[in-house]
């Protein structure tokens, strides 16, 4: 943990101690442990002189941060309104029943991390879903195993036994 | 680049930069909205592979551009100054392209775009129905430039509008504000000339201007396309935005999961600091301004002010009860102007044109254009800027080429979540600030979503409600509690377990609601609810009292027919 807290200050000495960098500094942290540790959130209070409760409302309050270890992979199903029309929400339920998981939800084995986002902003070529940041574009229920396929772990993670 | 230290020296700049366009290769543009779905990295690098071997390299060069919001028929080439279009191009027609074209002249007629209803096939971009009907003031350069370089900005008369305002007292540029009638594009639509005004009248020494282009609405697109093609639209936008209210200081607030957009805005700001637009003593007038990007963190809420500027501060985003209004007490208490990134990006064109120009445009209260993220059930979805005042119609049918797959039009929705949903029969209703209020909807801040004859609008309504109640801060009872109790009777209605005295529940739950709740977000959470009762009262009974959902979306599960 040391080398990580270690990295954690060196986050926060990049934004400086000033209250206004707070969000700045937790969605680093976000980017480089894939969720904000306990830990991390303890040294962002001490360093920043805040109280933790307030470190921890921020945590809690804003959709890009994560509390729990989030997988290797991200697969983000596009919710938003241009793509729910488009039957956006029938992608969630087949990644789900794919990799066993609900929104939100954790492989067991924290290779695959499932979760639904607003709108990423690619409306005209919706249903949309991103895997590891690429987007895959008018995704049909029946491509969706073959652009989780290429991923490292998805053998153990979909056999259903 | 050396800091241009006066307006003469900016005009001397930009004259040297035209006449260098006068003589340069020609253009071969590749849009690219930039973290869009479709990647246009290889169809670049082919291009440019082709017009290499070919040596036809010093007679064409390729371009990136931002998004030109035609997306549905992406990705696009586009050939010269007359702008040759080419709609769903893929790398292995680069040869053919580089050597047709640029080559001899001739036009790869297979990749030009055909007119769905005539058949007749289009060369050239503005006789495309979808461009022509629109009237682009703030969109025209997403596709005409290449975002991360200033001079093709100011070659498109860029900066000029900071030039003509830097000649005039800060009061004298509030004024043609005023005059042009610009109303905030957010979605509330206060009038921006008198916002600034009041935030210039409140004395104090340190004031800060805010740029929104945070755009959490589900469903609308326009402002990221805005800030990845035309970043310097917004950046001179809120120059003459602070200059005139006297602010030294800004920020834009940006969605942090747009990394590539976030990128682009950077590189621009940093660029005009370069060329001395930005920071001390803008182009030799005495004022300062520094301009920063604060990323933001995810919550709807933020397009509430006071909630925004709780999040720049660092802390929950929480709205708090206005008055004080943010002119007053704003960012660390100090006056401050916010405005949507899509009002910034039309100060420019007023300044430069004058407010007569912009406001000939729309109707008597609602001045200008206003730019919509066309999407759902639509054939052309994509970007679309019309005046204010042209009807519903023509925006679905003559723009965006009527419904997809022959299907029957059942309603369209502005405003995202905080909107209502309109039918049929009131299609031929202005876009206005007034009437889509005045109808149970609101302008909202872009989204404009079609639904079709297989749309369930209790399910809309359901969805919008769960949007609503996930992003509700949970400050206000009225909102926190009442929208989860409207989702659990939605829910209701839409498993087979509605009453008869659900609609009336919800229609008074829905006014409880508005009439209670701190910030819009409360406030127009009933809207999706309210409007599909009022106008589609008929689908709401059909679940209650027959069991049945007329689209066939909902029940599907328990007969075993999905």
């Amino acid at each position: 943990m040391e080398t990580e807290l270690a990295k954690v200050d060196s986050i926060i000495g990049k934004h400086g101690m000033d209250r206004r960098a707070l969000i700045s500094v937790l969605l680093d942290i976000q980017d480089e442990f894939h969720y904000l540790p306990r830990e991390a959130l303890e040294r962002v209070a001490e360093k920043m002189q805040l109280p933790a409760i307030q470190v921890y409302q921020v945590a809690r309050f804003y959709k890009a941060f994560s509390l729990k270890p989030r997988g290797k992979h991200l697969i983000s199903v596009c919710a938003g309104t241009a793509c729910h029309v488009q039957e956006g929400a029938t992608l969630v339920e087949k990644v789900g029943q794919l990799l066993r998981l609900a929104p939100g939800e954790t492989t067991e084995d924290g290779e695959f991390t499932l979760e639904t986002t607003n709108c990423p902003g690619s409306c005209p070529l919706g249903p949309v879903m991103i895997v590891d940041g690429v987007y895959h574009s008018r995704v049909a229920v029946n491509q969706v195993d073959q652009i989780i396929q290429p991923h490292a772990g998805y053998e153990e993670a979909t056999r259903h036994d | 680049m050396t800091r241009l230290n006066s307006i003469a020296e900016f005009e001397q700049e930009r004259d040297t930069i035209l006449q260098a366009r006068a003589t340069a290769r020609r253009r071969i543009t590749v849009c690219g909205g930039r973290s869009c779905a479709i990647s246009t990295d290889g169809l670049r690098t082919a291009l440019e592979t082709a017009l290499n071997k070919s040596g036809l390299d010093t007679q064409a060069q390729v371009v990136v551009t931002g998004c030109p919001g035609f997306c549905e028929q992406g990705p696009f080439v586009i050939i010269g100054t007359e702008r040759i279009l080419y709609t769903k191009v893929t790398p292995g027609d680069a040869p053919e392209i580089v050597a047709k074209t640029i080559g001899q002249n001739e036009v790869v007629e297979r990749l030009l775009y055909q007119d769905p209803h005539s058949g007749r096939w289009i060369v050239h971009e503005e006789d495309v129905p979808f461009y022509k009907e629109q009237h682009r003031l703030l969109m025209k350069n997403n596709g005409m430039i290449d975002p991360t370089r200033i001079e093709d900005y100011i070659a498109q008369g860029g900066y000029k509008g900071l030039a003509c305002a830097l000649a005039m007292t800060p009061e004298n540029v509030v004024q043609e504000i005023k005059r042009s009638g610009l109303r905030g594009r957010g979605g509330a639509g206060f009038p921006t000339g008198l916002k600034w005004e009041t935030c210039r009248q409140v004395q104090g020494d340190i004031k800060y201007v805010i740029c929104n282009a945070d755009e959490a609405n589900p469903g609308a697109f326009q402002d990221r396309s805005l800030v990845d093609g035309n970043p310097h639209g917004i950046v001179e936008g809120m120059i003459i935005g602070a200059y005139a209210i006297g602010a030294r200081e800004g920020f834009v607030y940006i969605r942090h999961d747009y990394p590539a957009t976030v990128d682009t805005l950077r590189r621009a700001i940093q660029q005009a600091g370069e060329w001395g637009l930005l920071g001390r003593n803008i182009l030799g007038s005495g004022f300062d301004f520094d301009l920063h990007v604060h990323l933001s963190a995810g919550a709807f809420v933020c397009g509430e002010e006071t909630a925004l500027i709780a999040s720049i501060e660092g802390r929950v985003s929480e709205p708090v009860p206005r008055p004080p209004f943010p002119a007053e007490k704003g960012l660390w208490g100090k006056p401050t102007n916010i405005n949507n990134a899509k009002t910034w990006a039309a100060v420019p064109y007023v300044l430069s044109h004058g407010a007569d120009s912009y406001a000939n445009l729309g109707t008597e209260k609602s001045k200008g254009t206003t730019v919509f993220s066309l999407g759902g059930k639509i054939n052309h979805a994509g970007l679309v800027e019309v005046p204010m005042g042209v009807t519903l119609r023509h925006i679905i049918y003559d723009i965006g080429g009527g419904i997809r797959g022959g299907k029957e039009f059942k309603a369209v929705q502005p405003g995202g979540p905080s909107g209502g949903c309109i039918p049929e029969d009131l299609l031929d209703l202005p876009v206005d600030y007034e009437s889509l209020t005045a109808a149970g909807s609101m302008m909202g801040s872009g989204g404009l979503i079609v639904m079709d004859e297989d749309t369930c609008m209790v399910q809309v309504a359901r969805y919008f409600t769960d949007f609503n109640r996930v992003e509700s801060c949970g400050k206000c009872t009225a909102c926190r509690e009442g929208v989860k109790q409207m989702h659990t009777l939605l829910t209701g209605i839409t498993t087979g377990q509605g009453k008869e005295s659900d609609i009336a529940l919800l229609e008074e739950l829905g006014q409880t609601i508005k009439d209670g709740a701190l910030c819009g977000l409360g406030k127009a959470a009933p809207n999706p609810v309210l409007t599909t009762i009022r106008y589609f009262r008929s689908e709401y009974e059909a679940h209650i009292r027959d069991k049945q959902c007329p689209a066939k979306v909902c029940y599907q599960d328990a007969a075993g027919e999905k």
